[in-house]
């Protein structure tokens, strides 16, 4: 019985090992791609560890893309700009829905986690008919504005000022005469820095994989962000592997190591979001 | 201001100075500051949200081309509805939709749950990394893994079919005992029979971890003296499997199934990236949403698309609601 036991637990652990591997090959080669040339990549069997020609792929995709730094710089720029957007704002939202009663309070929040149900791809024609109305077209502003308050971040945020922050604390800041942007600002602020961390990981990762939304609005190759950017080098010719595996570690490598750094809080975030959503 | 706190009043005199107060000075900002801080969201919504889909209704019953201007719209009611309904291509797209849908949505359930219960229940020390570690692909761009994986499923030069011919070639003596269930040759995964499995595998691939997780979370909910009782009448682990954990996952299954149907649905950017654009050959690995898309952007065809994503939240909204009343009914 016990010997049994033990033995279903090995499978177990094999099959496990064995799972992680395939969840890691992919990133694994990614790696020792980019530190390939073609020739080298293209040759059988393909190289399974790593190379010194990192250099010249990163030549290759600056040729191929002569904009690719400020593609990563643009990427950065959007996604920490949705990022503190969306904590400014949600938390706000968050913070109303949480603490105030008001007229319509429950109407309102559930047109918030309606428009969750709502399919990205349903906006897609007529926000690209705006963009270019008002002339937002390969303008940062894009990606943006339409992206600045999200309603998973007012749900979280919802969420968690409810729980964490007592009522008496904003009555007792108000009776000592903080004006009301000085109650949020002085008194929720402070208090709710654990969730603010959470959001604002999901959000940065949100945004800086979002291919959808810029794929309609930047045209423009200087404008790409990096999802964009490295879609543009599978087209013609030749595929550049080393090239397109140097891209796709440099767009996956700040995830890495958010992810590395904050696994347990970003899943737990994450999975918040979802089940109480 | 400050002496009213300074005094210290009794309760109940505090509370009527509070109510004088607040009609005093702050009535109007204590009223009006919730809607201010909403606000910012139902702008935004009604700019970028409401209004680009009404317009999209609008669109759906209009024929038009984006290059003759605005002016040129012309109401068609119904046509871009049947003619995106008959379209073959259309068919085309559904069909595939489903079949990645399922093929990467159940193999992610059914193999999410008997992981993340063996994490459960096994797990301490290393828990933390194997989750992460099945976690992080749906983190990651999936655009630049989708291009990965491109590579990795090349013809001649992939990992993938080394791997998979390696198995299949293994061989004690003459005999290849592995030879029917695995290619012994190099797989072609560019022709139109192996784009779907291609595509299924990549979105299995990056959300087998999200639902472990989500299991997982469910499974914590568990109380323990459940699993004690049965302990106690002698239930072994594979029954207090069978007859606690599952059937106490119910509700954790159908929010997780609901997900699953909803995203794959919508599947866009990974078939995208692996058809590189185009749909594959024959079109074999359009879905729908991707088709909707090549009708807008490439063949410029507003109205049409327009109705194709009204035909398909349609199409995930009926789906969703059947899957709530199917598993959501009896709680």
């Amino acid at each position: 019985m016990h010997n049994k036991l033990s033995k279903s637990h090995i499978t177990a652990y094999i099959c496990i090992a064995f799972g992680a591997v395939i969840m890691l090959a992919p990133f694994y080669f990614m790696f020792v791609y980019a530190t390939h040339d073609n020739s080298s990549i293209l040759s059988v069997p393909p190289p399974m560890f790593f190379g010194d020609a990192l250099a010249e792929n990163f030549a290759i995709l600056i040729e191929r893309l002569p904009y690719f730094w400020h593609n990563l710089g643009l990427s950065f720029f959007v996604a920490i700009a949705v990022t503190i957007a969306n904590l400014l704002l949600c938390s706000m939202a968050g913070y109303a829905f949480a603490i105030f009663e008001f007229r319509f309070k429950e109407v309102l929040f559930a047109m918030v986690m309606a428009t969750l149900m709502l399919p990205p791809f349903l906006g897609m024609i007529p926000t690209t008919m705006i963009m270019s109305a008002i002339g937002w077209m390969n303008d940062p502003k894009a990606l943006i504005i339409p992206a600045a308050c999200g309603a998973m971040g007012i749900f979280l945020m919802r969420q968690y000022i409810s729980s964490a922050i007592p009522r008496e604390l904003v009555e007792a800041a108000r009776m000592d005469g903080c004006s009301e942007f000085g109650i949020y600002w002085r008194v929720i602020v402070p208090l709710i820095t654990p969730a603010v961390g959470t959001l604002g990981l999901i959000t940065f990762i949100g945004s800086w994989n979002n291919f959808m939304q810029p794929l309609v609005v930047m045209n423009d190759m200087k404008m790409f962000t990096i999802p964009l950017a490295l879609r543009a080098l599978q087209g013609t010719g030749q595929v550049p592997w080393g090239a397109i595996s140097a891209g796709a570690a440099i767009a996956v490598l700040p995830l890495l190591i958010l992810f590395i750094i904050t696994s347990r809080q970003l899943i737990a975030g994450l999975t918040a979001g979802a089940v109480k959503g | 201001m400050p002496s009213v706190v300074a005094n210290q009043p009794k309760p109940l005199e505090m509370k009527y100075r509070q109510g004088l107060l607040r009609k005093l000075f702050g009535a109007k900002a204590y009223k009006a500051a919730p809607y201010m801080f909403i606000s910012p969201f139902f702008i935004l919504f009604f700019i970028f949200g409401l209004f680009p889909m009404l317009f999209s209704i609008y669109l759906s019953f209009h024929a038009w081309d984006p290059v003759d201007g605005l002016g040129a719209m012309e109401w068609i009611g119904w046509e871009n509805y049947t003619f995106a309904l008959t379209d073959e291509w259309f068919h085309t797209s559904i069909y595939n939709t489903f079949w990645i849908a399922f093929a990467s949505g159940i193999p992610q359930h059914v193999l999410a749950i008997p992981l993340a219960y063996f994490i459960h229940s096994s797990l301490t020390k290393m828990r933390n990394s194997v989750v992460g570690v099945y976690f992080v692909p749906y983190i990651t761009s999936s655009v630049a893994i989708a291009l990965v994986f491109t590579s990795l499923f090349s013809r001649d030069f992939g990992v993938i079919n080394l791997v998979l011919t390696s198995i299949g070639n293994f061989s004690i003596g003459e005999f290849q005992p592995l030879a029917w269930l695995f290619p012994t040759e190099n797989v072609d995964w560019q022709r139109p029979e192996y784009t779907k499995p291609m595509i299924s595998f990549v979105v299995f691939w990056r959300y087998v971890g999200w639902n472990t997780v989500l299991y997982l979370a469910a499974m914590q909910t568990i109380p323990k003296d459940l699993y004690e009782a049965a302990t106690i009448d002698g239930a072994r682990r594979l029954q207090q499997f069978w007859y606690i954990t599952l059937p106490m996952l119910k509700p954790m299954m159908f929010l997780a199934v609901t997900l699953t149907i909803i995203g794959n649905l919508q599947l866009f950017e990974e078939p995208f990236i692996i058809t590189g654009g185009t749909g594959g050959l024959e079109q074999a690995g359009k879905t729908a949403a991707m088709h909707m898309y090549i009708t807008a952007f490439t063949e410029s065809d507003f109205g049409t698309a327009s109705a194709i994503s009204w035909i398909l939240f349609m199409v995930i909204a009926g789906l969703t609601w059947i899957n709530t009343k199917l598993l959501g009914s009896k709680d």
